[in-house]
């Protein structure tokens, strides 16, 4: 093995390709390397803050179905009990009415009862006049027997 | 000089022999006719297949990774992209681990190291005859592809790594922190002339295992698969497909650990005592 000016002649190339490598090769490729992970933590954190974002939104929406349910309930609630209260009037409503229409019926009835037992009185009246007339075969003098048909009107 | 019918010690000389250029003592300038010529040329010598081997593998792994680097952006990598980005981030990984400081060499430079030595070691799986014998053919006698097996090419590289080593250990800890580290430990100052003699061979040591453990490795291995090629043909494939299969582990793992040693060498070197 002969140590010559070869060993100068190699020391030179690696020389040259060292300084190569450190000038136009490793600079440009680790920073893109540097950035390329810079960007995947950034893709990473905004994934996160996204599944964050989400988990927040579902929550929200939660609350508001949560709210929006209850919401419901109170106004079905109110809305039977107005609608239970609206038939309560009514049926109040009815039964006054149909007391004062009864009242009133009654009222009518009992006037024409009375009425009726009046006339009914009268022609009793008139009746037994006609009737003692036929029974004594005269006139019964109206004048003179008017206290005692009056009495006998007020039998009846 | 193409040999006709070799014996096997001068095949297995012909595969280890680089195509040298240099300085000849009786022939001047001119491209060494054998192992001996170029023993004889010393060091005013260069091994024109090892340095153009080299320089092209590496003008492969600049340009492969420029393409990368050109395209390199944040969105989605595709293609050649992926490719470099996966090596770039293997590396990083590896430095991040072992070096805690902050440097903008050590990263690019390990980087250059892992692949350039792979691509180099890489050469090692081509058959040991197929290229030396298309050269022949062209005229060229001699033809060692793989660089890796030349102790220059590591011993240059690991002689860089050398060099680096020194100038961080001076520009973190000072001339005086250098020489204090160097000297007074690990006895203290009246063990001035011991501490040296230790410190120094544990310093000088780090390049020379470097290149040879390198080197050793990919020697042996293309020296393996020269003898496989001696065998008779009907063999050849029952040896070499393991070997070669095994080759592929041990030529990625040597790349890893020149990268690996240069990298802590070198954290070593920002560390303070």
């Amino acid at each position: 093995m002969n140590l010559n000016l070869t060993l100068i002649g190699q020391l030179i190339a690696f020389t040259i390709f060292v300084i190569f490598c450190m000038k136009y090769v490793w600079p440009p490729i680790s920073g893109a390397l540097a950035e390329r992970q810079k960007k995947i933590a950034e893709g990473l954190d905004a994934a996160d803050k996204a599944a964050r974002d989400l988990e927040n939104a579902k929550s929200q929406i939660e609350d508001e179905l949560k709210q929006a349910r209850t919401q419901v309930t109170e106004l079905l609630e109110q809305a039977n009990k107005r609608s239970s209260q609206i038939v309560e009037e009514a049926q109040d409503k009815a039964r006054a009415e149909a007391e004062k229409i009864m009242a009133s019926a009654q009222a009518q009835i009992a006037q024409d009862a009375a009425q009726a037992r009046e006339a009914l009185r009268a022609d009793v009246a008139k009746l037994a006049v006609v009737g003692a007339e036929r029974v004594l075969g005269a006139t019964v003098d109206q004048a003179a027997h008017k206290k005692l048909l009056a009495e006998l009107a007020d039998e009846l | 000089m193409a040999l006709q019918n070799p014996t096997p010690s001068e095949y297995i000389q012909h595969h280890l022999t680089n195509l040298t250029y240099g300085y000849h003592p009786e022939n001047g300038w001119s491209f060494a006719h054998g192992a001996t010529e170029a023993a004889e040329m010393g060091f005013m010598a260069i091994h024109v297949d090892t340095m153009a081997w080299s320089i092209g593998l590496g003008i492969v792994f600049c340009w492969l990774f420029r393409v990368g680097a050109k395209a390199a952006h944040a969105g989605v990598p595709t293609g050649v992209l992926n490719f470099v980005e996966l090596m770039v981030e293997f590396v990083d990984k590896s430095v991040k681990e072992t070096f805690h400081g902050k440097s903008n060499l050590i990263a690019p430079l390990a980087l250059t190291i892992c692949c350039w030595i792979f691509l180099m070691n890489l050469m090692d799986l081509v058959p040991v005859d197929l290229v030396p014998y298309l050269f022949m053919v062209a005229g060229v006698d001699y033809m060692k592809i793989v660089p890796t097996t030349d102790v220059n090419a590591t011993l240059g590289m690991s002689i860089g790594v050398f060099l680096l080593i020194i100038f961080y250990s001076i520009k973190i800890k000072g001339v005086g922190g250098f020489v204090g580290e160097l000297t007074l430990q690990p006895f203290g100052k009246w063990m001035i002339p011991f501490n040296f003699l230790l410190e120094g061979v544990g310093l000088i040591a780090k390049p020379i295992s470097l290149a040879l453990r390198l080197f050793g490795n990919l020697y042996a291995g293309e020296l393996i698969f020269i003898l496989i090629a001696l065998l008779p043909f009907y063999l050849q494939w029952f040896l070499s497909v393991p070997w070669a299969i095994f080759h592929i582990l041990v030529i990625v793992l040597q790349a890893f650990i020149f990268m690996m040693l240069t990298i802590v060498y070198l954290s070593m070197a920002h560390e303070h005592h």
